[in-house]
Parts: C-alpha cells; sequence; structure tokens
C-alpha cells in the first residue's frame, strides 16, 4: 500500500495523518512535507499513525529529523499510536523516550497544552 | 530444504516486494505468524540497507536474497555487492540491539560525506545504524560478515512444522496404461 498523507489544524497544534507504509520509498514524501510544516511555521506538530501498516528506520529518522527541526523553533512532534507492531520498532530502538506517544490525537493535544 | 532466490533491481520501490516474498516464504516455511511482522521488518531494514549501498556503488548490479527453510529454521540471507565495507570491519555477530544509531552505520574509512545515499535529508546516517540495531533486536540469530564485494546480513527465525517438513498429498495412483 502506498503512502497517504494529510494535515489540518486542532487546537493550534497541526495533526498529520499518516495512513499506508512508511519505507525507504516513501519516507521521503513524509520528511517533505514536515520540513514544509516547519518552514511554513508549524512547530507544534502530532502525527497521527493510527493508519501506519509498516514502519522501519527510514521512517523513523524521518520523525526523528521532524523532531529535531521542530525542537530548533521550540516546538514539538508527538506521536498518536496503538498498535503493537508499529510501537515494538520504537522501544527497541528506545525511540519511546524520545518521542511522546499516546493513544489518540485528543490525548496528544491535551498532554502538549499541559505542558505550555 | 526449500531455497528461494529473489534478485531486484536496487531501486526503494523493490523492498516492498522483497518483503512480501519473504514474509509469504516465512509462511510457507513454517513460522510461527506471531514472528511475521518481525521477518518483514528484518528483511526490509537489511534490503534497504543493500539497495542504499548498491544505488552508491553499482546501480546495475542487483540485490540478491535468499529465502531458506532447513533443520526448523527459516534463514535469510541478503548480500549487497556494492558497500565498501561494514562499521568496524570484519566478521561479527550481533544480538544484543546495540549500536545502533548515530555514527555507527558509517562505512568505515568513509568521509561520511561521500558515503551519503542518494535520498536527502538530515537522518540518513541515523537510518542505516538504526536499520542495523533494528534488525539485531528483531532476528533470533543474526550473522553480518564482508564479503569480496560487499557485505552479507543473515538472519534466521525457527520454523518448525513447514510444508517442507510435511509430506505431500498422495498422488493418485496410475493403473499401467493410464
Amino acid at each position: 500500500m502506498d503512502l497517504k498523507l494529510d494535515h489540518h489544524t486542532k487546537d493550534g497544534i497541526e495533526v498529520v495523518n499518516v495512513e499506508g507504509e512508511i519505507d525507504v520509498y516513501t519516507a521521503p514524501r513524509l520528511r517533505e512535507l514536515l520540513i514544509e510544516l516547519v518552514n511554513n511555521g508549524y512547530y507544534q506538530l502530532v502525527v497521527n499513525m493510527e493508519k501506519v501498516e509498516f514502519l522501519d528506520s527510514t521512517g523513523l529518522g524521518v520523525l526523528v529529523g521532524g523532531l529535531k527541526r521542530v525542537r530548533a523553533h521550540d516546538g514539538s512532534l508527538d506521536l498518536v499510536c496503538t498498535q503493537e507492531r508499529i510501537l515494538k520498532i520504537f522501544r527497541i530502538t528506545g525511540l519511546t523516550k524520545v518521542f511522546g506517544i499516546h493513544d489518540t490525537v485528543d490525548e496528544a493535544i491535551a498532554a502538549r497544552k499541559a505542558e505550555k | 530444504m526449500t531455497t528461494v532466490e529473489v534478485s531486484f533491481t536496487p531501486l526503494p520501490a523493490h523492498v516492498r516486494t522483497a518483503r512480501l516474498v519473504a514474509t509469504a516464504v516465512a509462511r510457507r516455511s513454517g513460522v510461527d505468524e506471531a514472528l511475521l511482522d518481525e521477518v518483514r521488518l528484518a528483511v526490509g531494514e537489511a534490503c534497504s540497507r543493500a539497495v542504499e549501498a548498491h544505488r552508491l556503488y553499482c546501480p546495475a548490479e542487483p540485490v540478491r536474497i535468499a529465502l531458506t527453510d532447513a533443520a526448523g529454521r527459516f534463514e535469510v540471507e541478503v548480500t549487497d555487492a556494492g558497500s565498501d565495507g561494514f562499521p568496524g570491519s570484519g566478521d561479527s555477530d550481533s544480538g544484543d540491539g546495540e549500536g545502533g544509531g548515530g555514527e555507527g552505520g558509517q562505512p568505515g574509512g568513509s568521509d561520511g560525506v561521500t558515503a551519503a545515499p542518494p535520498q536527502p535529508g538530515e537522518s540518513a546516517h541515523f537510518d542505516r545504524g538504526l536499520g542495523l540495531a533494528v534488525i539485531a533486536g528483531l532476528a533470533d540469530d543474526v550473522r553480518i560478515r564482508e564479503t569480496s564485494g560487499g557485505v552479507s546480513i543473515t538472519m534466521s527465525w525457527p520454523a518448525p512444522g513447514g510444508i517442507a517438513h510435511k509430506p505431500g498429498p498422495a498422488l493418485p495412483s496410475r493403473g499401467p496404461h493410464a
């Protein structure tokens, strides 16, 4: 399955919905979108991965790159994911300590608002 | 022993195909359903790394994968012909999931610039080292060795009771003049 991307603003935070497979072939598209959002001044991001079917280290690299970019502007990049098969790769690589990972978009937004 | 061999042009789009083939053969070899996601991810990581190496050093050469079902194990070997060595050089076994990220993925002796992959992005080296860490964290047994022309990554998982180990259906008997 190809990668589908869209985004919208909710409560002042840009929510990126990702659907499909994030791998060496498709990850550059996600990278481009994250870069575009940051360049357009969106520094508070939530990436909704509930419909992601596959994620590899290329995708992890893109997410870490996005986090690095928003943090350069005192921003944030949180994830929404409850799928065990996706969460496992974050655990293996220790990235659960790097990203805020939430069960729902609303929860991610609420957590981000609470930190402000 | 059942062996399926696949070779493909080193394009990122083909990595998905390689993952799907490996998962199908793993299932047929008797790998537990719960492990198939791990097979898919580990094979994808190894193929992504090989594709990246080929695109840098020998884009005309195909990436090769051998999928073998033998002695209750399902083994995958991904061989590239295009890298100039493996980080740390020399044979290495990996199994503890450490060593990923950061500088770990740079080919030995490279300046880290000429070895940058074709895709633009700030996280390329991170990806490469992380991919190996992911493989080490997923496969039961991982062996990484330098070959004469590149690197070979061999991974295996338990595969009890695969089709290769089961007798096939009896062929219908034929009469002498059938």
